[in-house]
């Protein structure tokens, strides 16, 4: 049974169809990377993995059941789904710390000092222990993504999604958040990441999905997609986020 | 037969300003409590709700808080049949009227947070209430200080208001020290000096109160 299934998946915006007969198994340990222009529905199909947005046909499956649509019976499925977004949105009244004991604290019940005590091996995870008592303001754009990792990583999921994490980010900032994902895929964590990091897609994902106008264009091992993209519309792709000034 | 302004016709405007500060705490507090209701029910995703909001804090803006005044005093003397102490209209009106504004003053700061603070919020995944309690009111708290202050110098003023169905407030009290002494030019200005001597210091407090909360989060600062 794979860990997470999604079937048929529609998602509309108005007459705009933005997924089309999304299908695609994750395998408990798969890391996962969405590829494709902007606009071609990668970013919807993580926010409906973890109902940020609703399905309008379709099933999603995680861990064999079906995924709520609201209420506390989704947020019961999200604590065991991580999510990382484009944009930087530490909590920016909060601690370092409290940003990331919050989720513990207050939906898992954890005691104080165990969430303590989580918070720091998650920042030790992302190489910002030292940053502990900081606040967001006073961290880079990359440092403020590795909290945000380390704040979803401290839930302990069972799955991470990644929306563009470094799409944000200055070109130098890119390196180091990179680097705290690839440390993660070889933990063992499932991650599925929507990116535009060409070059960390092929190293470290097990899988790559490009999607084209809503729906999953091509799906296979990076390596082969490629070398050997079956499609115009990836090659095409490749070459465009490959060579960008030609 | 008329007397001078004098020290016991001053300690008689000390004793009104006591009604005009405790008028003000009164309509802050219950108005308070009821804006946050208000803003909650404006930002909230029911339709029903926002409606019943907007309407409410629509008809209290569009009226002159003088005819709400009037409203409260006769009307609650109508309702319950008896000739009735200003006390409960005054309470009553500036209450209702402070909670229309003090809604949409929070509305605002609510609808400031940017939206990826609710999801991220969403996301570790706090229950709504969590999310208000824990992540927006107190940033939106932050943005809403400045406003707030403001509009409660505006309702400490606005109580003067008051005087008209005979509550003895402060600016009540000088129109009767002025109906004795003759002397409204010596009254109204220490009046204007004890209304300022109010409000000036609440205008301060709310400065230092942002600058360091401006601090604590690290932002605001001079590099």
């Amino acid at each position: 049974m794979p860990l997470l299934a999604l079937a048929n998946l529609r998602k509309q915006f108005g007459t705009n169809r933005v997924l089309d007969d999304v299908s695609l198994d994750v395998e408990a340990g798969e890391v996962v990377a969405v590829i494709g222009r902007s606009g071609s529905g990668k970013t919807t199909l993580l926010r409906c993995i973890n109902g940020l947005e609703r399905i309008d046909a379709g099933s999603i499956h995680f861990e064999g059941k079906p995924l709520p649509l609201g209420g506390a019976a989704l947020r019961e499925a999200r604590r065991h789904i991580g999510i990382v977004f484009q944009s930087l949105n530490l909590f920016p009244h909060h601690s370092v710390e409290r940003n990331i004991t919050l989720g513990p604290t207050v939906t898992n019940d954890v005691p104080l000092a165990q969430a303590k005590a989580l918070a720091l091996d998650a920042l030790r995870q992302v190489d910002l222990e030292d940053k502990l008592h900081a606040y967001p303001a006073q961290l880079s754009g990359g440092q403020q993504q590795r909290v945000a990792i380390a704040r979803a990583l401290a839930m302990q999921p069972r799955l991470m999604l990644f929306d563009e994490i470094t799409s944000a980010l200055d070109p130098e900032l890119v390196g180091e958040v990179v680097k705290v994902l690839e440390r993660l895929a070889k933990s063992g964590m499932t991650m599925v990441l929507v990116t535009h990091e060409m070059g960390f897609a092929r190293r470290t994902a097990d899988t790559l999905v490009f999607m084209h106008k809503g729906r999953v264009w091509e799906k296979g091992p990076p390596r082969e997609l490629f070398a050997a993209p079956k499609t115009r519309e990836l090659e095409s792709f490749i070459r465009a986020v490959l060579e960008p000034n030609d | 037969m008329s007397r001078d302004f004098d020290w016991s016709a001053f300690l008689f405007l000390l004793g009104a300003l006591r009604w005009t500060v405790v008028l003000s705490i009164i309509a802050f507090v219950g108005g308070g409590v009821g804006g946050l209701l208000l803003a909650l029910m404006r930002t909230s995703p029911y339709r029903t709700l926002r409606w019943i909001a907007s309407g409410y804090i629509g008809l209290l803006q569009g009226t002159p808080v003088l005819m709400q005044l009037f409203l409260a005093y006769y009307g609650l003397a109508v309702l319950t049949g008896l000739r009735i102490d200003p006390w409960p209209a005054v309470t009553l009106a500036f209450t209702l009227y402070a909670a229309a504004f003090l809604g949409e003053i929070w509305r605002g700061a609510i609808q400031a947070i940017p939206r990826q603070q609710w999801e991220a919020a969403a996301a570790i995944p706090l229950s709504p209430f969590a999310q208000l309690r824990h992540v927006i009111l107190p940033q939106a708290m932050r943005i809403a200080i400045p406003p707030t202050v403001g509009f409660v110098v505006q309702l400490i003023k606005g109580t003067s208001i008051a005087s008209i169905i005979g509550f003895v407030e402060l600016t009540r009290a000088g129109q009767l020290i002025v109906n004795v002494t003759f002397q409204p030019m010596i009254v109204y200005p220490i009046i204007a000096l004890l209304y300022f001597a109010l409000c000036w210091p609440l205008s301060l407090l709310a400065l230092r109160l942002e600058r360091r909360i401006d601090a604590a989060l690290g932002i605001g600062q001079p590099a």
